[in-house]
C-alpha cells in the first residue's frame, strides 16, 4: 500500500469514529428502528406481531428512496412467478358481487373476528374511482371508470383481450409483479381475497355489462 | 322531552344530511372539498372538546392519587407547571427520565412521580376507561393551551435527533397483510381515502392540518381523540398489530411529524367528522 492510500484510509477511519460520537450511522439507525418496531407492538386478536416480519418487497419499499434497479427487478420477477392463475381459465365472475366487494373496506384489522377472505372486502373505492354512480371514492390509485371499455375489451374470451384480462388478474393477485413498490395490496398473494372474489372484481372492471363500462 | 345527548345526535344527523344533500345537489358547482369545509364550519359552532378541556384543567389542579397531589409541579419541558406553549414543543428530551417523551407519556411520568399512580397500569388501560380517559382530558386541555401557536420542536439534543430519524423509518416501514406504511397515504399531495383528504406528513402540511389538528373531537363516534389514539387507529387501519400506548415507535412518529410540522399553527382541540 502506498503512503497516500494509507493516509486516506486513516482519515476515513477517523471520520467514521467521529461520526459515531455525534450521531449513529444510517445503518445503525436502521437496526435500531427495526428493534423499536418489534418492541413497540403486541398481538391483538388476528393482528399478531408476525405482521411486522417483512418480506423482500416490504423491506425494499420501506424508505423514502426507491430500491435499486436490481432489487426492483427481483421483487417484480418473484411477484410475477407467485401469481396463481384462475383454475379452469375462468377469469370473470359476477360484477354485482364485485361491486359489493369494491364497496366494503372490512377485513384483516385487529377488531375483525376472522382473517378468512370470505369475510373481507376489496376496499377498492377507498382509493379508486370505479363506477361513477359512487361519488365517495379515493384518489390514491388511478380512476378505473370505463376500465374495460378504454382498453377495447368487447368480449373477454376474444384472444385480442387476453393480454388485458391476464394483466388485470395478475395486478389483483400480486400488484408488485408490475410495480415493485405499488401502494396496492396483494389481494391473492396475501390471502386477502379468494379466487372467486377476484373473479367478481374482474367482472366489475372488464365485463361489458358492468356499469363501469357504460 | 329531549335528552341533551339526543339533541346533539339529532343536530349531527341534520348536519350530516345537509352535507349529503349539498354534496348531491352541488356536485357540478361545488367541489367535494368545499362541501366538507362547509360541514366543518357548521360543526365549529359548538365543539364538545371544550368539555374535555374543562375536565383536563380541573384534573391538573386537583389533588389526586395515592400521594394526594396535583399535577401543578409537572414539568412538560418548559419548567414545572408551565402549560402554555408546551404542546407545540413535544415530543422532546427530558433529563429526569433520560428519554424523548410525547405529551401523553410525559403525563404518565408526572402522574406516577407526583401523584403515585402506576404508569404501566395506565398505559395498559384501554382508551376511554379509568385513568386513561383522564390522560386524554389532560392532553386536550394542555394542547388547547397552545392554540394558535406554531410548532417548534427542539432538536438540540442528540436523542431528539435520533427520535426523529427513528420516526422517519417507522413512517416508511411497510408491513402487515396489506403492505401499508404511513407513507402509503400521507406522502403525496391531493390524495383522499373515499372523501377524506389526507394530509402530507413528510413536510409541513399547513396550519391546523395533520399533526396540528389533534387532539380532536370526533363527531362520528362522539369520542375525544388524543394523538396517541389517532396513531393507534391509523395502525389499526394499516392492519398492523397493536401499538403500545406511549411506546417508542409512537413517540418517534410524533417527533418525525412534529419536526416536519415546524411553523404550522396548532388548532387543537379540533373537531372532526
Amino acid at each position: 500500500m502506498n503512503k497516500t492510500l494509507a493516509t486516506l484510509a486513516l482519515l476515513g477511519a477517523a471520520a467514521i469514529v467521529a461520526g459515531c460520537a455525534t450521531a449513529p450511522a444510517p445503518a445503525v439507525l436502521d437496526q435500531q428502528a427495526l428493534a423499536m418496531m418489534k418492541a413497540s407492538f403486541r398481538d391483538q386478536g388476528i393482528a399478531t406481531v408476525e405482521r411486522l416480519n417483512q418480506d423482500l418487497a416490504q423491506q425494499a419499499c420501506s424508505a423514502e428512496k426507491a430500491p435499486s434497479e436490481a432489487v426492483t427487478k427481483q421483487v417484480e420477477a418473484e411477484s410475477l412467478a407467485s401469481i396463481k392463475w384462475p383454475s379452469g381459465g375462468q377469469y370473470l365472475g359476477d360484477w354485482r358481487a364485485g361491486e359489493r366487494l369494491a364497496q366494503s373496506g372490512v377485513g384483516m384489522a385487529w377488531n375483525n373476528p376472522s382473517a378468512e377472505p370470505a369475510g373481507n372486502g376489496g376496499q377498492c373505492y377507498n382509493c379508486h374511482e370505479i363506477n361513477r354512480a359512487e361519488v365517495s371514492f379515493g384518489t390514491i390509485g388511478p380512476s378505473l371508470w370505463n376500465y374495460g371499455k378504454l382498453r377495447g375489451v368487447k368480449n373477454v374470451t376474444d384472444p385480442a383481450a387476453a393480454a388485458v384480462v391476464q394483466y388485470t388478474w395478475g395486478k389483483l393477485w400480486n400488484s408488485k409483479a408490475y410495480s415493485a413498490c405499488s401502494n396496492m395490496p396483494r389481494f391473492g398473494h396475501m390471502k386477502l381475497l379468494n379466487e372467486q372474489q377476484i373473479r367478481d372484481l374482474m367482472a366489475l372492471l372488464l365485463d361489458p355489462a358492468s356499469p363501469v363500462n357504460r | 322531552m329531549s335528552h341533551p345527548s339526543d339533541a346533539t345526535a339529532l343536530k349531527t344527523i341534520l348536519i350530516a344530511s345537509a352535507m349529503l344533500a349539498s354534496l348531491a345537489a352541488g356536485a357540478q358547482t361545488k367541489s367535494t372539498a368545499d362541501g366538507i369545509a362547509e360541514y366543518r364550519k357548521m360543526l365549529e359552532d359548538g365543539n364538545p372538546a371544550e368539555l374535555f378541556e374543562a375536565k383536563g384543567e380541573a384534573l391538573w389542579k386537583q389533588r389526586r392519587g395515592p400521594k394526594n397531589a396535583s399535577l401543578e409541579q409537572c414539568d412538560l419541558g418548559k419548567g414545572p407547571g408551565v402549560v402554555k406553549g408546551a404542546w407545540v414543543e413535544m415530543p422532546r428530551h427530558f433529563a429526569d427520565t433520560g428519554r424523548v417523551q410525547d405529551l401523553e407519556s410525559r403525563l404518565l411520568t408526572c402522574m406516577e412521580t407526583l401523584q403515585g399512580f402506576n404508569a404501566a397500569e395506565i398505559a395498559k388501560t384501554p382508551f376511554g376507561r379509568g385513568e386513561q380517559s383522564n390522560v386524554t382530558a389532560l392532553a386536550t386541555w394542555i394542547a388547547g393551551s397552545s392554540r394558535g401557536m406554531k410548532f417548534n420542536l427542539p432538536q438540540g439534543h442528540a436523542e431528539e435527533r435520533r427520535s426523529y430519524e427513528l420516526g422517519k423509518r417507522a413512517f416508511f416501514f411497510r408491513g402487515g397483510p396489506m403492505d401499508f406504511s404511513c407513507a402509503t397515504c400521507h406522502s403525496e399531495e391531493g390524495k383522499r381515502i373515499r372523501l377524506q383528504d389526507l394530509p402530507v406528513l413528510t413536510k409541513n402540511p399547513g396550519d391546523g392540518l395533520g399533526f396540528a389538528a389533534w387532539p380532536a373531537y370526533r363527531v362520528s363516534n362522539g369520542e375525544m381523540w388524543s394523538m396517541q389514539l389517532r396513531l393507534n387507529d391509523c395502525f389499526r387501519q394499516q392492519r398492523f398489530p397493536f401499538p403500545g400506548f406511549a411506546s417508542e415507535a409512537t413517540i418517534a412518529l410524533g417527533s418525525y411529524m412534529g419536526v416536519n410540522a415546524k411553523g404550522a399553527v396548532s388548532i387543537a382541540p379540533a373537531i372532526k367528522r
